[in-house]
């Protein structure tokens, strides 16, 4: 490993991944004994918000699911990516999005949820566009945020929307409050709004098609989120609130009709493929499809199905993508029609293929047998609709064997593999060590369901139920319907294989015509709101100061007029006090200034004349006692008289071009008498209202006793109200270092 | 701006500034006068000296980047306003040393106002002479 940075970032996500692993295998007995392990610490206390995390059975599933796969994955990626020069920063980001993983599957409260939701959509946002180089995968790290982070943003308002209704933002206790919110009239809103945000994480239809676009992420990222964990947050959520929002006719319909149709529509389009990554991330939105569609019901047998086939998938699937992952690597490509005979080149990898693809297609003795005997059990278990539900689950089951077979014989038993690569040779122990023990734990489970049945999925499937359940996993069921769906499973699924060539030619011809998809619809939405958003811009940032000018000084006396009329603002002038006669010298001078400035042709003339203009208001300020205040004035305007001057030195004189038309001549000077009559109707009110001195008094009493000055300005300045300076300086400091910035880093045009 | 005159003017015109400035400064508290406007003042003598002389000799003779002192006296005053919470007091509370005090006459007094005051006029100078300066070479 070249760098150190690299190291620390492999060492410590490893070692707090199996740390974090270890510890969550250490409480499954109490777990499962019905003994949730909470943390709670306060964090926002004025809003209710605290850091509080509840480790129940759903929890420590998924729990033991990340950390443990994040193990093998960061494992495998210090073998994949080896002197690869930003291995360091992938390990960090799958660090990161391991504990926003987590964090979002122990959340106990609603808006913590939400902002590990929206950190697991940012971190995967990094990952899948890892490779930043390339322009597809930073289109597809964008869709994966744009459509995920759209759907946290509508889940947020669903979560809110609950949280009200049933007056907590403890997820545990709204879990509990199903009643309360099913009878709720905004049930169907609040529904509606948590399923969006469910159905944009876990790819279900019709937000289905960024998870395949997100296959440009490297291959251990696709296999850690794309397969095992982000994805299933949507899942986690749907299990996770069944209780509080299922068992209405409106979820059963919903989750079966939507994982249906993401089911099925996947498994047409996973056979199309012929990159076999592409083959398995449509596989994965078929499962998620499969998942959701078993959601739908509160039986119990259905939801037992759903818990099982989640970890079968994870194990497999996981498994899969990293043998894919394998495949490219030592040979380069990842197209099924270049790729055979593999076995002799890659045996380790081989034996984990087949072990993983015998899971998938549910052959016994491995435990997607019993996933898959479980789902047809549940599918015909379900009252509503047992033959729709039943007949996806075949038809997507009939897919996973083809896909199954299609690893086995076509890629590694069958054939020879047309590669660049001279010789292809087996990879390091690193990278089939991760997917060798997930595609085993597929096989022992499979072997000893009672490893997992009594400790992990009964306590997860307690929490998605709601109440106590004993859960009894075995491999023989005895000859029933669901072997015999099984036995049609496989013979449906190896006639489609033996077919397959012919079926993808004619599912692209159909696909050629087919008028919208959801890529397409994304786009058409994208560049609808890029283009919107530069003519708005164009039209409000035309980049002409005197339009800015303009509008500011328009709006200003306009909105001061309108004020004013509304709300009858008396101005009695009769009241306004006698002036000095030297103060009306000055005013005149300034008159006669401001004119000057209005009519002449010189830049330098109109500045000076400016200039006149700004020491008058200094010496008015003078006249009346502010001294300070004069100073202030007298200082700033000679600043910025000498600062205009400089600038305006290097410019030509006025040509007369740049001179507004006679129309916007007057338009201008109608604005500029505006604003002055409105700014001075200002003044005079403020003049004849009774004046409020009592902060002045203190001031006056308090500045020698208390802040030892006499000069009550800059005590004001210095001690009484000093934050404000403070405040002020730092502008003043900003401001600079912008300007300097602003002028220092523009490339010099000029100058070579 | 290739003028003797006014570059010989510049700087005796610079160094009353300055001085005045910092007379300014000093007096500010129980006089017309402070933080911020020395500031300016002295500001307005670097300015004067940089539009005779030019940004590079300006930047001579400020020794240090002008950015540096504005964020110094930022610096500056957030110690100021710092320094009463040494003492338990709330922040930017003056703490104030009599020195040579009598029952009558409170003598010279120093408290953090005046340091909060430099901390200012440092910020003000240097955020000014700064914008000049960028501008000045921009051109």
């Amino acid at each position: 490993m070249p760098h150190s940075s690299t190291r620390a970032g492999f060492l410590v996500g490893l070692i707090s991944a199996a740390a974090l692993c270890t510890w969550f295998v250490i409480q499954v007995p109490g777990i499962a004994a019905g003994q949730a392990k909470v943390i709670a610490v306060d964090w926002v206390p004025r809003l209710g918000v605290e850091l509080s995390f509840r480790l129940d059975g759903l929890s420590v599933l998924f729990c033991l699911l990340i950390s443990g796969i994040g193990v093998l994955v960061m494992l495998y990626t210090s073998g994949y990516f080896k002197n690869h020069r930003d291995q360091g920063r992938l390990q960090w980001l799958l660090f990161a999005f391991m504990l926003a993983m987590l964090g979002l599957v122990t959340a106990d409260n609603i808006l913590l949820l939400f902002v590990f939701w929206e950190l697991t959509t940012i971190t995967s946002f990094l990952l899948v566009g890892f490779d930043h180089e390339n322009r597809k995968a930073r289109r597809s790290a964008l869709q994966a945020l744009l459509i995920t982070g759209g759907g946290g943003l509508v889940l947020l308002v669903g979560l809110l929307m609950v949280a009200e209704i049933a007056g907590t933002y403890k997820v545990s206790e709204l879990v509990a409050s199903g009643e309360l919110l099913k009878n709720h009239d905004a049930y169907a809103v609040v529904l509606g709004l948590i399923l969006i945000g469910a159905f944009t994480k876990s790819a279900q239809f019709p937000f289905h098609f960024w998870l395949p676009n997100a296959m440009a992420a490297p291959s251990p990222v696709s296999a850690y989120l794309h397969s095992a964990t982000m994805v299933k947050a949507g899942i986690y959520l749907l299990a996770r609130f069944q209780p509080a929002l299922g068992g209405t006719d409106l979820w059963f319909y919903t989750l079966s009709i939507v994982g249906a149709i993401t089911a099925v529509w996947s498994s047409i389009m996973a056979l199309k493929q012929t990159d076999l990554k592409l083959m398995l991330a449509w596989t994965t939105v078929m499962a998620l499809g499969t998942l959701t569609l078993f959601l739908g019901s509160d039986v119990r047998i259905a939801a037992l199905a759903a818990m099982t086939f989640l970890i079968v998938h994870a194990f497999y699937k996981c498994a899969l993508f990293l043998v894919i992952g394998n495949i490219d690597y030592a040979s380069g490509t990842r197209e099924v029609d270049r790729l055979g005979g593999l076995v002799r080149a890659l045996p380790v990898t081989a034996v984990i293929a087949m072990m993983a693809s015998f899971s998938m297609a549910g052959f016994p003795p491995f435990l997607g047998f019993i996933g898959k005997e479980l789902k047809y059990e549940g599918a015909l278990a379900i009252a509503g609709e047992p033959y729709l539900i039943a007949a996806a689950a075949l038809a997507a089951n009939a897919m996973m064997v083809t896909v199954a077979l299609t690893i086995v014989i076509r890629v590694f038993l069958k054939g020879e593999t047309h590669s660049d690569r001279e010789r292809i040779s087996e990879v390091s122990w690193r990278m089939w060590a991760g997917p060798f023990i997930l595609a085993a734990a597929g096989l022992l489970a499979g072997v000893f369901p009672d490893l997992l049945a009594k400790s992990i999925i009964q306590p997860a499937l307690s929490e998605v139920l709601l109440r106590e359940t004993t859960v009894k996993l075995s491999l023989w069921h005895g000859i029933n319907v669901p072997l015999a769906m099984s036995i049609a499973t496989v013979v449906i699924g190896a006639i489609l294989f033996f077919r397959v060539g012919h079926i993808r030619r004619q599912i692209i011809r159909v696909m050629r015509f087919w008028p919208v998809t959801g890529d397409r619809t994304y786009q058409r939405a994208l560049s609808g709101t890029e283009r919107f958003a530069r003519n708005l811009t164009d039209r409000i940032q035309s980049g002409s100061l005197s339009q800015y000018l303009t509008i500011i000084f328009s709006v200003f006396a306009i909105a001061v007029t309108i004020v004013w009329i509304t709300h009858r603002v008396p101005l009695d002038i009769t009241k306004l006090t006698a002036v000095p006669p030297l103060a009306l010298v000055i005013s005149a001078l300034m008159i006669g200034a401001t004119i000057a400035v209005a009519i002449s042709r010189s830049r330098m003339l109109s500045i000076c004349a400016l200039g006149i203009v700004g020491s008058g208001v200094a010496v008015l300020f003078l006249i009346f006692g502010a001294i300070d205040v004069a100073i202030t004035q007298l200082m700033v305007e000679t600043l910025f008289v000498v600062l205009i001057a400089a600038v305006m030195l290097k410019l030509p004189m006025f040509t007369g071009q740049e001179h507004p038309g006679a129309g916007g001549r007057t338009r201008d000077a109608s604005i500029a008498i505006g604003c002055g009559i409105v700014i001075g109707l200002i003044t005079m009110a403020v003049g004849v209202s009774p004046l409020d001195l009592s902060i002045t008094d203190f001031y006056e009493q308090a500045s020698l006793p208390l802040a030892y000055g006499r000069n009550i300005v800059n005590v004001i300045l210095v001690d009484f109200r000093a934050l404000d300076t403070l405040g002020e300086v730092a502008v003043v400091a900003i401001a600079a270092l912008a300007v300097i910035a602003l002028l220092t880093v523009r490339p010099q045009k000029h100058s070579s | 701006m290739n003028s003797i005159i006014f570059r010989t003017v510049s700087r005796l015109l610079m160094g009353l500034m300055l001085l005045f400035s910092l007379f300014l400064l000093w007096r500010g508290h129980n006089e017309p006068g402070g933080g911020f406007i020395g500031g300016l003042v002295a500001a307005a003598g670097l300015v004067v000296y940089g539009l005779a002389d030019g940004p590079k000799s300006m930047r001579l003779i400020l020794r240090f980047d002008p950015a540096a002192i504005a964020l110094t006296g930022l610096f500056v005053a957030v110690v100021a306003g710092l320094m009463p919470l040494l003492g338990g007091s709330d922040f930017l509370t003056g703490l104030w040393l009599f020195i040579g005090s009598t029952p009558t006459d409170k003598g010279l007094a120093l408290g953090t106002p005046l340091l909060f005051d430099i901390g200012v006029y440092l910020a003000v100078v240097g955020g000014v002479a700064g914008m000049v300066v960028a501008i000045e070479e921009s051109i």
